[in-house]
């Protein structure tokens, strides 16, 4: 059992947990994973470690409550505990000095681009950071990332936080003030990376994405993670997360990841509350 | 004497299509004891060079017949830590069944359903092996991977003294007989009890470890203390056809298919968590006990019509004659010398189709084994949402990656001796990883070997120190 030690509310159905997972602090990298199980009926799903304390043995989730399985997990609180925890899985992200590294993060994305940005941070990159959401309640991390980040480019949607727009206005303004861009890391919805894949790739600019498709094992076991890479199927759990963004199929991932919004919709009916069917 | 073996009771094809439950009844203890009565209790026994475990056939049979039900299952394990498993799944009839002398003029006696009695029989009035204390001074031994070449090593060793401790990737101990063998061939709760006999012997499970993530082979060796390692990690890498729409929704690995039914009870949605689509119509790639697995399973999860697409005829078929037989009374539509050449999908991304062409057999293979010619122009469309590809699984990298000093062959499994001694020292191999995808009882007996092997290893660095 992996007792959750810190909860908290980052913004409305976006959540917090600090995870006591001794081996786990230990071993991972920023960029990896691990796959959780609630309780024994439960469904293994995957989540990037936010963060870790191999001091303390702990590890940070951050989650959207989007799912059946994300919504019961939000619902857990300090002291509760998830039956089992597995990791860190999937390669760590290559951290050396590039230069000027430029990490995107949109929505729930920058929790995961926060331990690699330090880590390319502490690297002597000049980390310029770009953050987005839908609007201002729903932006995390600002003040995390800006420890980390040379400079922190803040965009939403509805302009109520930051400038008004998407992540990749700052990038392309980046890259048409012929500013020097050695790599691009960028994590979130897989629409949002897709675009930032068609920003820089024009350019040439070398561009890495964090890839969270279905998962059941996250051990290369099911195959049902596979995406297409530059025309060849990958498992994203072993051979990624983290792909060459001008490389992948985004249409094929966007499409995979619709797979069971039925089931998901028939499990929320029969647990009676907040069915979405006849809405 | 009776030349044919006493029938084992299943349950009706007709019922059994629908339901979860176990196909094969087993014997009654009437039964058992006139199926043993058939052995000729040979001096010579030669079912026993069919056992990869070793089991001293004849005896147990004995004992079966005398109905010293104790005896029969405390000779079977003294070598066999699994025997309710395998008197389920191993191929007996290429194994101990095809030497026995009763098979000369009629039917071998029935030993698998015999050690599956006895197994049962035992488990049925709660008879526990007796629990053994380990001792730390003899050695310490990591077991990567909980399937039946780990399960096998653990128990010996176990048996020995040693403290072993097993690391399981997933969250439950039992590898494939947990992940990919149906629950209706074999009771997921007859493996937890397997498995906690051997807890009793004192072997510690460890799930929910990675290894070669969590731990490497080396941390393991220079840090954790342990005195040899061995690593039974299995095929689980699975194969996947390389053709057209092979990512479209509806397309499933046999290993994504049955973890999500076997491991995640998906046939229980949304009582549990994971869900899994099974579709009206389904194809099955594959003829293996893997696709006839998944094609049965596909039919009790409600598949109006199912297919098994296999580019040979039935006589090259690698399933068991047992499983193919039961496939076919339940209704599996066998498309034989078929094979795929693109899946098709709606502008969704959906399955609506597999093409397939037409083949014939040709000259024989390296394998021996004539190999299927396409017959041009003999295309068709087989009308179906869901397809399962059932052709086969590579070794997991997971281990080999992370382990510098581990000799690997060209497809990647890793190589060892007879015995299980690998390339690096105190590093020892066995089951499908070393061999690729084979049963569950040549693992078994790869595990035995390599525990005898990692005893004499450990004794022999012991005493030169």
């Amino acid at each position: 059992m992996y007792t959750i030690v810190k909860k908290e509310e980052l913004s409305p159905g976006v959540k917090l947990f600090v995870v006591k997972a001794e081996l786990i602090a230990r071993k991972c990298q920023p960029g990896q994973f691990v796959i959780l199980r609630i309780d024994e009926n439960g469904e293994r799903i995957p989540l990037t470690i936010a963060d870790f304390d191999r001091d303390a043995g702990t590890i940070t989730l951050i989650f959207q409550e989007v799912g059946n399985t994300t919504r019961q997990l939000g619902t857990l609180n300090e002291g509760d505990a998830l039956l089992d925890l597995a990791g860190p899985l999937g390669k760590a992200t290559h951290i050396e000095k590039f230069g000027t590294v430029v990490c995107v993060g949109g929505g729930i994305g920058v929790a995961p681009v926060y331990p690699i940005a330090r880590a390319y941070k502490q690297a002597g990159n000049k980390v310029v950071s770009i953050i987005g959401a839908r609007n201002a309640d729903l932006l995390i991390m600002e003040k995390e990332m800006a420890a980390v980040s040379d400079i922190l480019h803040i965009t939403t949607d509805d302009g109520s936080k930051g400038r008004k727009g998407f992540v990749i206005h700052p990038l392309q303004e980046m890259i048409d003030a012929g500013e020097k861009i050695d790599l691009v890391m960028a994590i979130g919805p897989v629409i949002m990376m897709r675009s930032v894949a068609d920003v820089t790739r024009p350019h040439g600019i070398p561009t890495l994405v964090s890839l969270n498709p279905i998962m059941v094992d996250g051990t290369g076991m099911c195959g049902g993670c596979r995406v297409n890479i530059g025309g060849k199927n990958k498992f994203a759990c072993v051979d990624g997360p983290e792909f060459d963004a001008h490389q992948v199929d985004f249409n094929g991932l966007m499409v995979r990841q619709r797979m069971y919004q039925d089931y998901e919709k028939m499990a929320r009916c029969s647990e009676g509350g907040n069915c979405q069917c006849n809405k | 004497m009776q030349q044919v073996k006493h029938k084992m009771p299943e349950q009706p094809a007709e019922e059994r299509r629908r339901n979860f439950n176990e196909v094969a009844l087993g014997y009654e203890e009437a039964t058992a004891r006139a199926e043993a009565a058939r052995c000729l209790q040979c001096k010579t026994a030669p079912c026993r060079q069919g056992c990869p475990v070793e089991i001293n056939i004849p005896q147990f049979i004995k004992h079966v017949k005398d109905g010293d039900f104790d005896a029969a299952i405390d000779e079977i394990k003294a070598k066999n830590n699994l025997p309710a498993v395998c008197g389920r799944v191993c191929p007996q009839e290429d194994q101990c069944e095809k030497y026995c002398i009763m098979g000369k003029k009629g039917e071998p006696v029935g030993i698998g359903r015999l050690e599956r009695f006895a197994a049962d029989c035992a488990m049925a009035r709660g008879r526990r092996d007796k629990a053994t204390a380990p001792q730390e001074a003899l050695g310490k031994v990591a077991v990567i991977g909980a399937g039946p070449a780990g399960l096998t090593t653990a128990g010996d060793l176990a048996r020995l003294g040693y403290k072993v401790t097993v690391f399981e990737a997933l969250h439950a101990p039992g590898g494939v007989l947990m992940y990919g063998i149906p629950e209706f061939r074999l009771p997921k709760a007859i493996v937890q009890r397997e498995i906690a006999a051997l807890r009793d012997l004192g072997v510690d499970i460890q799930v929910n470890a990675v290894i070669g993530k969590t731990f490497t082979i080396d941390e393991l060796l220079n840090e954790e203390g342990y005195d040899a390692v061995f690593i039974g990690t299995g095929a689980g890498l699975p194969h996947f056809m390389d053709i057209p729409g092979e990512n479209y929704n509806g397309v499933y690995s046999a290993n994504e298919f049955l973890t999500r039914v076997n491991l995640m009870k998906a046939y229980q949605h949304p009582h549990t968590g994971t869900p899994v689509r099974v579709g009206r119509k389904v194809a099955v790639v594959g003829g293996g006990n893997v696709a006839m697995d998944s094609a049965r399973t596909a039919l009790r999860l409600g598949a109006e019509q199912v297919y098994i697409v296999y580019r040979r005829s039935m006589e090259e078929l690698p399933a068991r004659h047992e499983e193919a037989e039961h496939a076919i009374e339940e209704g599996i539509d066998f498309r034989l010398l078929t094979a795929p050449v693109q899946v098709l999908g709606d502008d969704k991304g959906w399955v609506t189709g597999l093409e397939c062409i037409k083949m014939e057999l040709g000259e024989p293979d390296a394998s021996g084994r004539r190999s299927p010619v396409p017959v041009a122009g003999s295309n068709f469309v087989l009308d179906v949402d869901t397809v399962v590809i059932a052709i086969g699984q590579g070794p997991n990298p997971l281990v080999q990656d992370t382990t510098p000093g581990l000799a690997v062959n060209k497809r990647g499994n890793i190589v060892a001796d007879e015995a299980g001694a690998t390339s690096k020292a105190g590093v020892f191999a066995g089951g499908d990883i070393v061999t690729g995808a084979a049963t569950v009882i040549l693992a078994m007996g790869a595990g035995k070997k390599a525990a005898a092997k990692i005893h004499e290893y450990v004794q022999n660095k012991k005493a030169a120190r």
